[in-house]
């Protein structure tokens, strides 16, 4: 299975049945692909939607219809549309049960770094602050390293995205938790043994007895 | 002056150094026409608030190839490429503002309040030379009001008498923007009778709008 699958897999099991689910770029706009249906789990685009479905037909594309990152989709049934306050109302107030979304970085805090890298251009930080503290629940769906570097550090010295504590990570190694004493490592891939992802994670990982491999569900 | 104007009337109205407002995400629900028009008639100095801009040739894109901005406030600057190079030559000045923030900081400006208190943000290179307001031990940023001298606006359907009626995911910033400038012009993709749009449906009362780009003869 390749890594993104993996985390996308992994990451759909989290999503509880009616659920209002916001999708960041990346590797989690692949977990709805993953998800069954008849859970009537709603996907909100921050750009003014909830009951986001999958792009229309070829030929069938509405340009007053896109998700967040300006890409054609279309609608389940039972959605509804809402202007920007509204939206981040929703993401604010605390009725978004969950986000997923990537990172640069994250902690041993459980902290997110995932707008700017200082001497780069950094386009602006668009709603991933708002999500990341108004969210219910955050979880952070990317892969473990980049160019060969772990993403998982002791401390982020890029600017973070939030104060709040994220509350899994899911990369296509492990499933991580972040606790007032730390790292703690949930569960491994599967054959992933514990010393390997100790070596590729930068920050200290706390496990308890013998670390489970990761269940996947059949797909939907 | 008349509620249906010329596209060019709209853009006279708009001098140099004018604080806009321009609706859309993405390039999704923006007035198209007139930004095309205040592009093509080189105007200087604008600031330009809006949540992204888009791309090169879409959305508020042509403002920036006609150097027509000074100062972008936004929450992304989207992949306008032309925007990346202004800014990093500094000819573009640019706020970044977490999105939710800059639409209930235009919403405050728009509805009288004196700001908002926001917990995104805090903690992050966002708080910098901000008040936090601690309150029953929560912390929150003090978000001040953000208005304009214009909004240009893109509606679906209007009506007569003004009233406005939007479009799946191109509503977004456009009824919230309405509220916030001294002067609010819409570019309807359509005009209609007075009652085509049921009440239910005016998600922006037309005693709001003071010029509509009128319909092509």
């Amino acid at each position: 299975m390749n890594p993104k699958e993996l985390i996308a897999r992994r990451v759909a099991q989290e999503i509880a049945p009616r659920s209002l689910v916001n999708l960041g770029i990346g590797i989690p706009t692949l977990v709805s692909d993953y998800l069954d249906e008849s859970l009537g789990v709603f996907f909100q685009a921050e750009n003014g939607a909830v009951g986001m479905g999958h792009r229309p037909p070829e030929g069938m594309t509405d340009r007053h219809l896109t998700d967040a990152g300006g890409r054609f989709v279309s609608f389940v049934p039972g959605a509804s549309t809402l202007d920007s306050a509204f939206s981040f109302g929703l993401i604010r107030g605390g009725h978004l049960d969950l986000t997923v979304l990537g990172a640069l970085q994250v902690d041993e805090k459980g902290h997110l770094a995932n707008w700017a890298i200082p001497g780069h251009y950094t386009p602006g930080m668009g709603g991933a602050m708002d999500l990341v503290t108004g969210a219910k629940k955050v979880i952070v769906a990317m892969q473990h390293t980049a160019k060969g570097e772990s993403k998982i550090v002791p401390e982020c010295t890029l600017p973070l995205t939030s104060q709040r504590q994220v509350d899994l990570i899911v990369t296509e190694l492990a499933v991580m938790k972040p606790e007032e004493d730390g790292l703690h490592l949930l569960e491994r891939a599967p054959n992933v043994p514990v010393e390997v992802i100790r070596e590729m994670t930068a920050a200290t990982l706390i496990t308890s007895g013998e670390v489970p491999e990761m269940q996947l569900n059949a797909c939907p | 002056m008349h509620l249906a104007i010329s596209v060019e009337e709209a853009v006279d109205l708009i001098p140099d150094g004018a604080t806009v407002m321009l609706s859309g995400f993405m390039g999704v629900g923006v007035p198209d026409g007139i930004v095309h028009a205040l592009a093509g008639a080189g105007k200087r100095e604008l600031t330009l608030i809006s949540n992204d801009t888009a791309r090169d040739a879409t959305g508020p894109g042509p403002l920036f190839a006609a150097h027509c901005v000074k100062k972008l406030i936004c929450s992304h600057m989207g992949l306008n490429t032309i925007v990346q190079a202004q800014f990093a030559s500094g000819e573009l000045e640019v706020e970044l503002v977490p999105q939710g923030t800059l639409v209930e900081r235009i919403r405050a400006a728009g509805v009288g309040l004196g700001g908002i208190l926001t917990p995104t943000g805090v903690g992050t290179k966002v708080a910098e030379g901000k008040e936090i307001v601690t309150l029953d031990g929560k912390d929150f940023l003090l978000e001040k009001p953000l208005k304009a001298d214009f909004a240009l606006i893109a509606a679906r359907s209007c009506d007569y008498v003004g009233n406005l009626a939007y479009m799946l995911t191109a509503t977004n910033f456009n009824p919230i923007m309405a509220l916030a400038a001294e002067t609010v012009i819409c570019e309807p993709e359509e005009i209609v009778p007075v009652g085509m749009i049921p009440p239910d449906l005016v998600k922006t009362p037309g005693v709001l709008v003071d010029h509509v780009i009128r319909a092509s003869a």
